[in-house]
């Protein structure tokens, strides 16, 4: 897989996946069902689910595929018992995918600690809803705070990409199971219900990324000793030396696997950040901008952890102020204010609940003085 | 440890292989050691040891990987039905095991053990059922007894507040993806040997691809009942085995051969079939 990490700033990185390009067919696909086909293109072993909007397209996909390839799909109880069986095929050493929507990942957040904590790779699509509680199905980014930060208790990470097409959303669920298998972790992608449920022309490429060796995955014990896949670990010190080398492999995440992509940020002054779906609407809001005299441009996280926070940073020398634009009541607002360190001012425009910003908010949300104190993002989000 | 056998004597009684020789993390007198031995046993004879990954479960047990010779997965609380599902499906060569104790079976896990036995997974559930939390202090457990103290229950188990225990093997017994449910006992050596004629024949229903198949043992916690080992034996015998009684629940491997189910080793159709690439 090739990686970005944190150069300055440029255009160059706009796909941030180069690499061999198949011209292969050209159709039209829903997010959810492109991505589910991606994944089983992707050598993707196992699948479990459970139904929930706007995700139901991706388990129905896989419901009439899987069983073609001869591989297995179960439709589990819960989503509690989709990923605790996600897990137990994970820790044989297969290659599993597992895919909800807000409500069922918070159910979710649980086994996603024990995958963190045992080293299980399982593969997990996100397809958000608005929240809280049940919501609505409606496209919204509100689920970023968990996805970057928490799920499950403990002291983790978990590699978080963020696809803002269907094609960027297929070459990223192969690139997540490889992710998933090199650093042992659980890897999740977030889309939303536009991306999930929308269809657009898509390139019909695929990639299965090689495999890996897994000498820690129970197999039964023969003709070697016993392997545990566990995350009990009672005695403080045998438990402190394990999350030490979690550390350890989350820095090396951090370090390795930033990415992000840029457009017009040569010689941009104004820049606006934003993944996902409202980095769709961003880009649209740049082109009426740069029609109207302003020099925007969009910087778009593709990774949210690890966060692209030394690119924003250096971005953050050469612009007046950066809006950020989230479907979300400011979330990863937070995290670009952490990396300018207070260099720029930083403002956040978003809707939330389902609601899309249109790009005349967005340019709105440029036009102001950017010279006075930035505000809070709740206050701009009112 | 290994003795030297002297010539023209025979070895009757000896550790089997696959129960590791290590100080155990069980309170004296606590049956989970039992079910562990007999559980050794039955693979054992059955030469599974190479073909198993066995799932542990949160609770006292969760260290049985420290004890059996086995791969093993640890489930989060209650999940192991579910964890094994996963493996059953990747690994139609494997033999799957299970273990959990009442609150992990009955209490947090109750939707993963329903589903499992629905589903007619073909695996081999072991449950132990002592009645009480043990791990976290003796607190009430969804099968402890009307009128029995914990610390949870401290005037007793009262029915018109806590509700009453649930017989959850009787429930699953039920359902007809269950092909074979027993529930045994480690109260007294007859007991211990039909405990472990129930677990072989569990053991067996897997390898024949007939479906769910689960053994109940009730068991004791001196230390969380407030008893003497010898006291706790008593009880088991005495009073809970008259409420979970012993023998064979369900045993649907007499009726004629389903096709495959989607569950397992035995199944032709597409679910059950290996990975490939590895």
């Amino acid at each position: 897989m090739t990686t970005r990490q944190a150069p300055a700033p440029s255009d160059a990185g706009r796909t941030a996946r180069p690499g061999p390009r198949h011209h292969g067919r050209r159709v039209l696909m829903k997010g959810n069902e492109a991505m589910a086909e991606a994944a089983i293109r992707a050598g993707c072993d196992a699948y479990f689910g459970y139904p929930i909007t706007p995700q139901a397209e991706l388990l129905e996909w896989m419901a009439r595929r899987m069983p073609e390839e001869g591989r297995p799909f179960v439709q589990a109880e819960s989503e509690l018992g989709a990923i605790n069986m996600a897990l137990g095929a994970a820790a044989t050493g297969a290659r599993v995918l597992v895919s909800s929507s807000s409500p069922g990942i918070s159910l979710m957040a649980e086994a996603m600690s024990y995958m963190a904590a045992s080293e299980v790779p399982v593969v997990l699509i996100n397809v958000m809803r608005g929240g809280p509680g049940l919501g609505s199905i409606g496209p919204s980014q509100s689920d970023y705070f968990q996805a970057t930060k928490g799920h499950g208790h403990g002291d983790y990470r978990v590699p978080v990409l963020a696809p803002a097409s269907i094609s960027e959303a297929m070459a990223l669920t192969a690139d997540a199971f490889e992710l998933a298998e090199r650093y042992r972790t659980p890897v999740m992608i977030i889309t939303d219900g536009i991306l999930g449920q929308a269809m657009e022309p898509v390139e019909l490429t695929f990639r299965e990324p090689p495999r890996v060796d897994a000498p820690w995955a129970t197999t039964g014990a023969a003709g070697r000793p016993p392997r545990v896949v566990r995350s009990l670990h009672l005695e403080p010190e045998d438990l402190e030396k394990h999350n030490l080398h979690l550390q350890a492999k989350f820095a090396a995440i951090a370090d390795r696997e930033v990415r992000y992509a840029g457009e017009h940020l040569d010689d941009a002054d104004l820049v606006i950040v934003a993944y996902g779906t409202a980095a769709r609407v961003a880009r649209t809001a740049v082109a009426r901008a740069r029609s109207s005299g302003l020099r925007a441009g969009l910087f778009r996280p593709i990774t949210l952890w690890p966060f692209p926070s030394d690119a924003l940073r250096q971005l953050a020398a050469f612009v007046r102020g950066i809006l950020v634009v989230e479907l979300s009541a400011g979330q990863m607002v937070e995290d670009v204010r952490l990396a300018v360190e207070g260099r720029v001012p930083v403002v956040f425009t978003g809707r939330t609940g389902g609601m899309v910003p249109t790009p005349g908010e967005v340019v709105a949300g440029l036009r102001r003085p950017w010279t006075t104190t930035p505000e809070l993002p709740r206050e701009a989000a009112r | 440890m290994s003795v030297a056998i002297p010539e023209g004597a025979r070895v009757v009684f000896g550790r089997p292989e696959l129960l590791v020789d290590r100080t155990s993390s069980y309170c004296p007198g606590c049956g989970h050691g039992v079910v562990h031995r007999l559980i050794a046993e039955v693979l054992g004879d059955l030469g599974l040891g190479p073909r198993t990954i066995a799932v542990a479960p949160v609770g006292c047990a969760v260290f049985a990987y420290d004890y059996l010779g086995l791969d093993f997965v640890e489930a989060p609380h209650g999940r192991a039905p579910a964890v094994a599902t996963g493996i059953r499906r990747v690994r139609p060569d494997a033999f799957v095991l299970t273990y959990q104790g009442d609150g992990d079976l009955a209490a947090i896990g109750t939707g993963e053990i329903v589903h499992a036995a629905g589903r007619g997974e073909h695996l081999t559930a072991v449950f132990v059922n002592n009645g009480i939390y043990g791990m976290t202090g003796g607190q009430m457990a969804p099968t402890t007894l009307l009128g029995q103290r914990t610390t949870s229950s401290p005037h007793g188990r009262d029915a018109a507040f806590h509700g009453y225990p649930i017989p959850i093997t009787e429930m699953l017994a039920v359902l007809p993806g269950v092909a074979y449910a027993a529930r045994g006992s480690v109260a007294d050596s007859a007991s211990i040997g039909r405990t472990k004629q129930y677990l072989r024949r569990a053991c067996e229903v897997q390898l024949e691809g007939r479906g769910f198949a689960i053994v109940e043992v009730i068991s004791n916690c001196p230390v969380g009942w407030g008893m003497t080992p010898q006291e706790s034996i008593e009880r088991l015998k005495e009073v809970v085995a008259q409420v979970y009684r012993p023998g064979v629940i369900v045993d649907r491997t007499r009726e004629p051969a389903a096709a495959g189910g989607p569950g397992g080793a035995a199944s032709t159709d597409a679910a059950g079939r290996a990975p490939a690439g590895r």
